[in-house]
């Protein structure tokens, strides 16, 4: 195969990897509003630990994204 | 990818520049575009900080209200993690966050640069962290410091597996605290630049499909609002993470 159709190939495949993020993103808001619903006073703490998660999450969609953008400019 | 008449390249904002050409021992010490943007945030955050405390009232100002509103968000972040050994430390954490977030926010300012869009900024930052809390775990806890890669109460058979795995994730720490906040950075900087290229480019067609433009600007309005939360949330991200490392130096498990 030839390496420049490897590398669109392999960072197509990098971001695979998002289906998980969306799936944990979902999970985390979910888990936010269900706990926000049950309690609406922890809501000041609860948005905080959620937002944190969030954030966590997205970092993993981030490094999908670099390792695309690795291979396909940077290698 | 091409640059077709004279459009930008979305990824042309992250080249650095340099402005004044220095060399040292052979090392290229350029001051850069990047350079300056550092400075730019220690200055800013400096005036904006003294500027606010000068003239402390009892009851603040909206400057001084700001200023004392971070001062407490920061100071309620390491109370909260670390805990009253955390206080000594709270300069550093204060510092870290600020330069952080002013850094991030001017570079939102179109036309400015974004030192924080550099792996090379953000891993310094990390090491550093990293490296530091390492040694304030050293010192205070000595050798039983590597009791923290044997979690309490697994089983015998697992541990050496555990032991690894924990070493690891230790070791990955400012790997993965530095790309967090360079990728989103970069993600974002280049997802803005794509929307505006696009809008730019739709509006180069004339006519009636010029209006067409306005979706992606519309878009981009909205992204930008999206940077602005980006940029104080991993602010907020990198701190609270140091707050948690050092909270594993200072207790251990």
């Amino acid at each position: 195969m030839e390496v420049e159709a490897a590398k669109m190939i392999g960072a197509g495949l990098a971001v695979i990897a998002l289906a998980g993020v969306g799936v944990g993103i979902g999970n985390i808001f979910a888990a936010l509003v269900t706990s926000i619903a049950r309690n609406p006073a922890a809501r000041g703490e609860v948005f905080g630990i959620g937002i944190l998660g969030f954030a966590l999450t997205e970092a993993i969609a981030l490094f999908a994204l670099v390792v695309a953008l690795l291979l396909l400019f940077a290698l | 990818m091409s640059n077709s008449e004279g459009m930008h390249s979305p990824v042309e904002q992250f080249e650095i520049k340099p402005l004044v050409e220095l060399s040292l021992g052979g090392y290229d010490v350029s001051f850069t575009n990047s350079s300056l943007f550092m400075l730019l945030a220690i200055g800013v955050s400096a005036i904006f900080l003294i500027s606010a405390m000068r003239r402390a009232d009892m009851v603040p100002g909206r400057m001084q209200g700001m200023a004392e509103m971070m001062y407490e968000f920061v100071a309620e972040m390491v109370r909260s993690n670390v805990g009253s050994e955390g206080r000594p430390y709270f300069p550093f954490i204060f510092t870290l966050f600020v330069f952080l977030l002013f850094g991030n926010m001017l570079g939102l300012i179109p036309y400015s640069y974004t030192f924080t869009s550099q792996i090379i900024v953000t891993f310094a930052m990390a090491a550093f962290v990293f490296v530091g809390v390492t040694i304030i775990a050293l010192f205070k806890h000595g050798l039983h410091f590597f009791s923290f890669f044997v979690p309490a109460g697994a089983p015998k058979v697992l541990i050496p597996f555990l032991i690894v795995i924990e070493v690891i994730s230790y070791f990955v720490r400012p790997v993965s605290l530095s790309v967090r906040l360079f990728a989103n950075m970069l993600a974002g900087h280049t997802m803005l630049k794509v929307f505006a290229g696009l809008a730019v480019m739709i509006s180069g067609a004339g006519g009636l499909a010029m209006t067409g433009s306005l979706l992606p600007f519309v878009a981009l309005i909205g992204l930008t609002g999206l940077e602005v939360l980006v940029a104080a949330l991993q602010a907020y991200v990198f701190t609270i993470l140091t707050c948690m490392y050092l909270n594993d130096a200072l207790h251990l498990h």
